[in-house]
């Protein structure tokens, strides 16, 4: 590849002498056994990756019932979905939510990250206490929060009446509904943030507060000026991911809260009501879907681009 | 221990002052991740053995007043969890043992023998890490559900689960960037020796790469367990469900006993805690390579 890019002729003409040099039988049967080996693989990246990627813009602009053919409506399905209420009120909650879990859950990772990285003792155990709830099963944990959350019996509730502080219906009420699944969402996923950070800490070098600190810098004034400068790309892509990932929350709204409740249909829920729920029209699941793709596209594209030209 | 130098330095820990500020932060942090990440798990490991009727009672109690244990058992028979487990281990092996097979095949043959149009393969492949996997949710169960060319239903099936698993492009960018640093001369030496492609793969590329096996086998295992939306869709009949589709089913439309549902929840999670204390090292050493992946 690099030869290509080489000016001037001298390196195409040795390019071609040494392609010249392997004798044609060879090359084909060795492309031949090499995808032999990878028949497989593209197979399935083909059949449900590549292919329904094309099959889900087409059905954007269809009406499928799987009797007929299926019929071309042209903008149909997205002129649908704007005179649909709740899909308004599907985004206002996504970005209600993916809003919240980014006041809450965002800082909260590189805290817990800064703060383990200078205690002395337990690391590991700290480590893998933080990163326990990423290993459980989503379904288990939010089932257990639904028991925590409930509104009687609740280990919260009970807390709360035990400091006698006001009892909250949690999960049930519609000013609450949202900030508790915000909250089972960021126990959840923190961890791994939490890893990465720290790795990220780990590589900063200690020359540098060792130089700060000499120029007679404090404990904020070294974190304000050597660890955040120092962490700016880890803080940069944790942003995009954690906004890629809690756009397309389902599990907690789905198990807590239930399909049909406005208070906190997601973009995600309500692409499983169009589909699979009420009135299975793939083709207005495909559209909703292609909206969150464009949004989260874009963020995604951002994110490869910082990677790249870091790696 | 002679650690690395951090924000904080050694020699101001050393101090009275510091001593004690770190101390109360160690203290405190403990205290807080106790409570905030083991308290939970106590919370249903424990509820799981107390009777219905002390699950009911206004005050919760700490220590377990009652001890039933056979609510493990009900919910392992009753509930049919080993039914829905012994399905979750099935999917998790077959589908981590043809997905290690069939990626390490495309990665060995991408970076070893480097065909033609290769480039544009691989790049093909990496462009669907771009893809939320919310974009191919419809799309790709319409496709299960009507394979194109062999135009079988994979639905209720586990090749709903298997084949689209294969197409992970993470395991196949990482197992190609261990495979390109295997120094070349070595498989020219097996070459040279006549050893065939398969021969090399097997008896000098796998043995190499043991590390990197690892860590996709147990994050392949791993998501598989994990995986809720997806078998949700494709698993429909209750016969077939994984453990967390059953367990979400269980709760939304029967009448469970609370304490049988804990136990479901304690049994679904014990074999992920089991890998994580063994592998504790490779996930969270893995999980931080894997971090900026690109």
């Amino acid at each position: 590849m690099v030869g290509l890019a080489l000016p001037g002729t001298a390196p195409r003409i040795s390019r071609n002498q040494t392609v010249r040099r392997i004798p044609l039988r060879r090359t084909v049967s060795d492309n031949l056994v090499a995808y032999a080996f990878m028949a497989g693989g593209i197979a399935c990246f083909a059949l449900f990756s590549w292919y329904p990627l094309v099959r889900g813009v087409l059905l954007s602009f269809q009406r499928v019932n799987f009797v007929t053919a299926p019929e071309w409506v042209g903008l149909g399905n997205f002129t649908a979905l704007f005179a649909d209420p709740l899909f308004w009120i599907a985004w206002r909650n996504t970005l209600l939510f993916t809003g919240l879990a980014l006041l809450l859950g965002y800082a909260l990772p590189l805290l817990i990250a800064v703060l383990l990285n200078e205690l002395r003792q337990w690391s590991g155990f700290f480590r893998m206490a933080v990163y326990l709830p990423v290993m459980l099963p989503p379904i288990v944990t939010v089932l257990l929060w639904q028991y925590f959350y409930d509104p009687g019996n609740g280990l919260f509730n009970t807390v709360l009446r035990g400091l006698h502080l006001p009892e909250s219906a949690w999960t049930q009420s519609s000013s609450t509904a949202m900030i508790s699944l915000v909250l089972v969402s960021t126990w959840s996923n923190m961890g791994s943030a939490t890893l990465i950070y720290l790795a990220a800490l780990q590589n900063i070098p200690g020359e540098l507060y060792e130089a700060a600190e000499l120029e007679g810098a404090g404990v904020w004034q070294r974190v304000r000026h050597v660890t955040i400068p120092q962490l700016r790309f880890a803080m940069l892509v944790l942003l995009l991911l954690q906004i890629v990932a809690t756009m397309q929350v389902f599990i907690e709204p789905y198990q807590l809260t239930g399909t049909t409740n406005p208070d906190t249909i997601t973009v995600m829920v309500l692409v499983f009501r169009y589909a699979f729920a009420v009135n299975h029209d793939f083709g207005l699941a495909a559209a909703m879907t292609v909206l969150l793709f464009v949004v989260l596209g874009a963020f995604s594209v951002a994110y490869l681009r910082l990677t790249r030209e870091r790696g | 221990m002679t650690a690395q130098r951090t924000l904080i330095s050694a020699a101001s820990l050393r101090s009275r002052r510091g001593r004690v500020v770190y101390f109360t932060a160690f203290t405190l942090t403990a205290l807080v991740f106790l409570l905030v990440f083991f308290f939970p798990l106590y919370w249903m490991i424990t509820g799981a053995v107390k009777h219905p009727a002390e699950l009911a009672l206004p005050t919760p109690t700490f220590v377990p007043r009652s001890f039933h244990p056979e609510s493990y058992v009900d919910a392992w028979s009753k509930l049919r969890i080993a039914h829905y487990f012994v399905n979750t281990v099935y999917y998790a092996l077959v589908g981590w043992l043809l997905q290690l097979t069939l990626d390490v095949a495309v990665a060995y043959a991408l970076s070893r023998l480097r065909p033609v149009l290769g480039g544009l393969v691989l790049g093909m492949m990496l462009a669907t890490l771009m893809l939320p996997a919310a974009a191919l949710l419809v799309p790709a169960y319409l496709t299960v559900a009507d394979v194109p060319v062999l135009h079988v239903n994979l639905l209720n099936t586990p090749w709903a689960l298997w084949l689209p698993g294969v197409a992970n492009a993470f395991n196949i960018y990482l197992l190609k960037r261990f495979f390109d640093q295997i120094p070349g001369d070595l498989l020219d030496a097996a070459s040279i020796d006549g050893a065939g492609r398969l021969r090399i793969l097997y008896s000098i590329v796998l043995p190499l790469s043991r590390p990197v096996l690892g860590v996709t086998s147990i994050f392949a295992v791993v998501a598989i367990w994990k995986d809720f939306l997806w078998p949700l869709l494709v698993l429909q009949d209750p016969e077939v469900q994984t453990l967390s589709v059953a367990l979400s089913r269980l709760s939304i439309t029967s009448q469970v006993a609370i304490n049988e549902l804990l136990a479901g929840l304690v049994i679904a999670s014990l074999p992920m805690i089991v890998v994580f204390l063994i592998f504790q090292r490779s996930i969270l050493n893995g999980l931080s390579a894997g971090g900026f992946k690109g």
